[in-house]
């Protein structure tokens, strides 16, 4: 029981806002401890398991490219691009984003999308185009929940994509798991029994988008333009 | 053979290179401190291998100080202004995609060629690797492609990416640190104990309970953990395999994949998963940085009672 302090110090740790680093620091140091591991080791095996990580880190290499096409102008482009095509709401203009990226994620190209690639240079300044398209200048607190669903909707399209295809990492690891107790899946199984939850996640994620943007719309049509509108 | 060490010593000299232009940023207070930490990543990329372990681990606590005392220095502001960059969007048009969708598409055909021209024989790149060196080739070719086509200057990718980097800040490392936490909590044992509780919690005679104890333990650990990769063996050999399919004869296939699932909506709930929740957030410039936690919360949620619900009535079929 007492291994799970390293646990508690990261709850409390987020709860209280503290910045991360030092309190995930904390804990692995609270959790080595509580398992017997002396200070230098604590540090050791941390460190080792850091330098094991550095793959995680290697997609800051597109950030580059992605702020020199921001300096010319991407995401104005994207912008207007969304502006002159008044059907692309921003609750239609995420749902189609879902669709292509749970898409693609299904056929195992779970590349073609991801935050600092897609999201912050087309995805979010288009969703953003489309409400200023219909409703002007954004109040922040729009402006920031907008953002916020670009980066949940490219998050929920490829969770629940990237199962049904059958050689992605999770599929591989359920299948290899079970092996070892004995127990043999066909890969394809394990793909098939993903698409009910793909195509769950299509409709309840699709429906939220679509009511974010009746909310958006209640919020910020502005009465005066509309006077039927007005409630 | 190009693999890991080859894009790990691109990453580093691209963070060396934040780490100089720092150096020469006097415009901004405490831009130093930002230096020293792109130096101090720049040197795990580049050295790892040869500082041994716990050269390493003194190098993430150095990390760590400088992020957790007094915080590093805000990002600076983009280069031009609004009405310079409006003015080179109408001008450059169509071709601001090209670069765009060129990252993407490069990587997903570079993995698929790199792994083809393994399979037959010619193992340029280490096919283990194929993704990550297609990613950064990628990230190369896009560069090639986006400066003549954008009329930028050469100085252009170092100096916007280190706009870039410092407006993530102390969350670039964040995934990775969160990454070695998980590798510690293997090594005490942690999730041993939460399987060992999980099992002991429910009522062993109980189809319901084993289905909803596993599910929503998937998702319970996953937000303890950050990832559910590191939840499904502790939780499927705790009560999925033994209860589910073992005493009450249900099918592993569909077990494993609704209960991996079941851990992704975790995934969606906790900062612990900092790459999808606290990274984005970062590189959006949101002010609060749950935000694309609470915006995912319901999808997450309804999501868990789907998977509850589809494993009780799909398992024993």
């Amino acid at each position: 029981m007492i291994k799970l302090l390293g646990i508690a110090v990261i709850v409390a740790g987020f709860a209280l806002r503290l910045n991360p680093l030092p309190v995930i620091a904390a804990a692995a140091l609270v959790t080595g401890l509580a398992a017997g591991l002396d200070v230098v080791a604590v540090i050791s095996a941390f460190g080792k398991a850091f330098n094991e990580s550095r793959y995680v880190s290697v997609v800051w290499l597109v950030l580059p490219v992605i702020g020199v096409l921001e300096r010319a102008g991407l995401r104005e482009r994207a912008g207007a691009l969304v502006s002159r095509l008044k059907v692309l709401t921003t609750g239609r203009l995420l749902g189609l984003y879902f669709v292509l990226r749970q898409a693609s994620a299904a056929m195992g190209l779970t590349s073609l999308g991801g935050h600092p690639q897609m999201v912050r240079p087309l995805v979010a300044p288009m969703a953003l185009a489309a409400a200023e398209a219909r409703f002007g200048q954004l109040p922040a607190a729009w402006h920031e929940r907008i953002r916020a669903h670009a980066a949940a909707t490219d998050n929920v399209a490829l969770f629940f994509g990237e199962d049904v295809f059958i050689a992605i990492g999770s599929i591989l690891l359920i299948k290899g798991f079970l092996e070892q107790n004995g127990v043999i899946v066909e890969p394809l199984h394990l793909s098939l029994w993903a698409i009910p939850s793909a195509i769950a996640a299509l409709l309840i994620h699709g429906i939220r988008l679509a009511l974010f943007e009746r909310r958006l719309s209640r919020a910020l049509r502005s009465p005066p333009a509309e006077p039927g509108e007005s409630a | 053979m190009i693999g890991k060490a080859e894009v790990y010593a691109l990453a580093g000299l691209m963070f060396a290179a934040y780490a100089l232009l720092g150096l020469f940023d006097r415009g901004r207070p405490r831009s130093w401190k930002n230096s020293l930490f792109w130096a101090l990543l720049a040197t795990s990329f580049l050295a790892g291998d040869r500082l041994g372990d716990l050269g390493n681990g003194l190098l993430v606590v150095a990390l760590v100080l400088l992020a957790g005392i007094g915080g590093l220095a805000p990002a600076a502001q983009p280069i031009g202004s609004d009405s310079r960059r409006q003015a080179s969007s109408q001008r450059l048009g169509w071709r601001l995609f090209v670069p765009a969708l060129a990252l993407p598409l490069v990587t997903v055909l570079g993995t698929m060629l790199f792994k083809r021209l393994a399979a037959a024989g010619y193992a340029i790149v280490d096919p283990a690797q194929a993704t990550l060196v297609a990613l950064a080739a990628a990230s190369l070719i896009a560069i090639l492609v986006a400066l003549p086509l954008l009329r930028q200057p050469w100085s252009a990718p170092l100096h916007e990416g280190r706009r870039l980097i410092d407006s993530v800040g102390w969350a670039a490392v964040l995934p990775q640190m969160l990454a070695a936490l998980g590798a510690v909590f293997a090594v005490a044992g942690v999730g041993q104990v939460v399987g060992d509780l999980a099992a002991q919690a429910m009522p062993a005679d109980s189809r319901v309970a084993a289905v909803v104890v596993y599910t929503v333990g998937m998702a319970a650990f996953t937000m303890v953990m950050g990832n559910a990769f590191a939840a499904f063996p502790v939780m499927t050999a705790g009560i999925g395999l033994p209860l589910i399919v073992q005493r009450f004869g249900g099918d592993a296939a569909i077990m494993g994949a609704i209960g991996m699932l079941s851990g992704f909506c975790g995934t969606l709930m906790t900062p612990m998963a900092a790459n999808f929740n606290l990274v984005p957030a970062a590189l959006l410039e949101l002010s609060d940085r749950n935000a694309v936690i609470k915006a995912q919360l319901p999808t997450a949620l309804l999501m868990l009672a789907f998977n509850t619900v589809a494993l009780y009535v799909l398992v024993w079929r």
